[in-house]
């Protein structure tokens, strides 16, 4: 009703151009009393609705993440499922608080489009699935010279894919739709022996078929696609609690801290851990942040280490199956680092 | 040669016969219909072979091998695609469906308030009954609660925010709430918006007329997914930071004026067809122009047009899913959402929800279609021809 108001008297003041982004971001987001999230309208595994309506997905769970570290719960968070239109407009708005969209970071968005990204919570990566029936003993893509490739028209899929088997002087035939789901029932019917597009997405693919089991998704990632949360430009405590999150994420996997351990760790003889979860004296590395001292303690409790988020999303612990692969840990052969909290 | 005898007439009717046996019964009907020619027979043949070539084959998917209950995926996927069911099968997935199901009524409005709108809906089909039957008796004060309480009331218990509700901001709404919700009050602003931009384009005085003319052409000059973008998209840009106008009314509002300007020449349609001689009859009567609007043209004008409202009306209801371009999910969107929940992604989902979404239109457009044939038939006096 409020805003209904408010807003027939905005529609007034129209023409009257407003700033795209304002100091304080983390207050009012203190004020209102939690966060508006940018969600995707449903991907498998990053933002979707479970039978309850509630959003789950990586996605959806680092909105949590930093709802956890901000108010120390991990509900607080209102979700806004945007169109891949919106998403940019809906964040320079004031819309929503953070995009946490199955964005991919570029040079443009980051520049131009006044974005900060704050990360990489996913690796992801234009990938093939093959139909192991019809391409018996292909283990690589640069075995799929002369294959029938299924592609959505118009996308950077069919750019790179073209670029893709120039380079490596192999010949394939496009077999192009307009729409995601006439690719699928064109796959799916045997129209063409492979299907290109986010690696991600082709395991997502996979559930939906006749027969997963005859289809492989190949090892090769051909493009460079950096999935990560972005907040406005203008705001550096806002970006720094949103970033720092993301980092403390990755920092409690990699010291063993999980959702179940995490009360007997605050214990932990290590000194790193201690600082971590804000067990030492004095300690001033959460205040600082703007946030509390047992900020990451929080945020294990809420969702889980990064790892845990991982595999309950998009892992072993959900019908995708996705392996680690590129999104380990560095000390596990990923790229998944974080700077020292300290 | 014959005799006449002329005095002889027959006073009595001749009983009635039944028709004979060639032109009654099954059989009569079936030659008739069925195999009158060649051509038919042929027409006929076909059509039956492709009927028992389909329907067992749907009858078998829709009902026979259907799985109706179900925690997640497995119970809709064959073993070799993660599931329990055998190798080979393939049926629909209402367990999906049924998994769902208050979320494709009610989209993500919060489980413990969901009450409200079925309360809601409730009122709506208990106000909306008594007034698409022509016995039952109060029709001005059924009017007034249809499209003037009810209203108020929907709006204080589905927004909540006072009286002790807690407050259910419209983004959480969707799934066949927001397609009624949407439809219902496009339909209630756009007949008498329309009727009177149709009356305002047919005024004699320049300025309402012009007036009247630019809106319509205008609206109808514009795709409906460009008013929606246009409001979702470059609105939030003008207005001041923070200031969020409500999504929900911005897609009420913006379907609303767009049904009125087409409802408009609808109306101005059945306007043309009453010949002058009604208009001077009511001016020789002394009628003023309202009441002779009233009296005179309007039951004429709009019985004539009842099969474009309803066109009009049945347009707009499956329009309304449209607003998926802005992130609102009505019936059909809410359904397509699910399709991305990784915990009931089966080969049978996809085909199981948007069957579920049609059937429901389905029911929607075919009974407003039926109402409207009954009031134009209730309402024939004697234009048919």
């Amino acid at each position: 009703m409020k805003q209904i108001a408010i807003g027939i008297l905005g529609a007034a003041t129209l023409g009257l151009m407003a700033s795209a982004a304002s100091a304080g971001t983390l207050d009012t987001v203190k004020a209102k009393g939690f966060i508006q999230c940018g969600v995707s309208t449903g991907l498998a595994g990053f933002s979707a609705p479970d039978d309850k309506g509630d959003w789950q997905g990586i996605d959806a769970d680092f909105c949590r993440a930093v709802a956890a570290a901000v108010f120390g719960d991990g509900t607080k968070v209102k979700f806004t499922p945007l169109s891949a239109k919106e998403r940019f407009t809906a964040l320079q708005s004031g819309e929503i608080d953070i995009l946490s969209r199955n964005t991919t970071w570029t040079i443009n968005r980051d520049t131009a489009l006044g974005l900060n990204f704050v990360g990489v919570t996913y690796y992801d990566g234009q990938g093939f699935m093959i139909n192991a029936k019809k391409l018996p003993g292909v283990n690589s893509a640069l075995q799929l010279s002369g294959a029938a490739v299924c592609v959505q028209s118009g996308t950077t899929t069919e750019l790179n894919l073209a670029d893709y088997f120039k380079a490596n002087k192999m010949e394939y035939n496009p077999v192009v739709f307009e729409k995601l789901e006439e690719v699928n029932a064109a796959y799916d019917a045997g129209r063409c022996d492979v299907y290109t597009t986010d690696q991600s997405g082709l395991y997502g693919i996979r559930l939906t078929l006749g027969s997963p089991a005859d289809h492989v998704v190949l090892p090769e990632i051909i493009s460079k696609e950096p999935l990560g949360p972005a907040v406005r430009q203008g705001d550096d405590q806002w970006y720094h609690i949103v970033k720092w999150t993301y980092f403390a994420l990755l920092q409690a996997e990699e010291l063993g801290i999980t959702k179940a351990n995490v009360d007997e760790m605050k214990n932990s003889a290590s000194p790193e851990i201690k600082r971590v979860l804000g067990q030492e004296a004095d300690t001033k590395i959460g205040t600082d942040l703007g946030v509390s001292n047992d900020w990451v303690v929080n945020i294990v409790k809420a969702t889980g280490n990064y790892g845990e988020m991982f595999e309950r999303n998009v892992g072993s612990g959900s019908p995708l199956k996705i392996a680690r692969g590129i999104n380990a840990l560095w000390t596990k052969g990923g790229l998944q680092y974080a700077p020292p909290i300290r | 040669m014959q005799e006449h005898d002329m005095s002889w007439v027959r006073t009595e009717m001749a009983l009635a016969q039944p028709a004979p046996a060639g032109v009654t019964g099954f059989s009569a009907w079936v030659r008739k219909n069925l195999i009158a020619s060649a051509g038919d027979t042929i027409l006929t043949i076909a059509g039956i072979a492709l009927v028992a070539l389909i329907l067992p084959q749907i009858i078998n998917w829709a009902f026979i091998n259907a799985v109706w209950t179900g925690p997640d995926r497995t119970v809709c996927a064959t073993v070799a695609q993660g599931g329990v069911q055998p190798d080979g099968w393939t049926g629909a997935c209402w367990a999906f469906v049924n998994a769902k199901f208050g979320q494709f009524m009610l989209g993500r409005y919060p489980i413990e308030e969901r009450w409200r709108p079925i309360l809601v809906a409730i009122l709506f089909v208990a106000l909306l009954v008594p007034m698409l039957i022509p016995k039952v008796p109060r029709k001005g004060l059924n009017a007034i609660l249809l499209f003037f309480v009810l209203p108020i009331v929907a709006f204080i218990l589905l927004v909540g925010g006072m009286f002790g509700l807690p407050h259910v901001e419209t983004s959480l709404w969707g799934g066949l709430l927001v397609t009624l919700s949407l439809s219902f009050v496009g339909i209630a602003v756009s007949l008498p918006l329309g009727i009177v931009l149709a009356l305002g384009r047919r005024s004699r005085m320049p300025i309402i007329k012009t007036l009247c003319v630019v809106f319509i052409e205008t609206v109808r000059g514009i795709p409906l997914i460009t008013v929606l973008f246009f409001a979702s998209v470059m609105l939030p840009l003008f207005l001041p930071e923070g200031v969020s106008f409500d999504k929900f009314l911005r897609a009420l509002i913006g379907v609303s004026l767009f049904s009125a300007a087409y409802m408009a020449e609808v109306v101005r349609g059945g306007l043309q067809a009453i010949p002058k001689g009604q208009y001077e009859g009511a001016d020789s009567l002394g009628l003023g122009y309202w009441q002779k609007m009233y009296f005179i043209v309007m039951p004429q004008a709009l019985k004539l047009v009842i099969p474009g409202i309803v066109n009009t009306f049945i347009g707009m209801f499956k329009d309304t899913s449209l607003v998926i371009i802005i992130s609102m999910f009505d019936l059909l969107g809410i359904v397509k959402q699910n399709f991305s929940d990784p915990n009931w992604a089966t080969a049978q989902t996809a085909r199981s929800g948007l069957i579920f979404a049609a059937f429901v239109f389905w029911l929607f457009c075919f009974g407003m279609s039926r109402y409207s044939m009954f009031t134009e038939r209730r309402l024939d006096t004697g234009h048919k021809r």
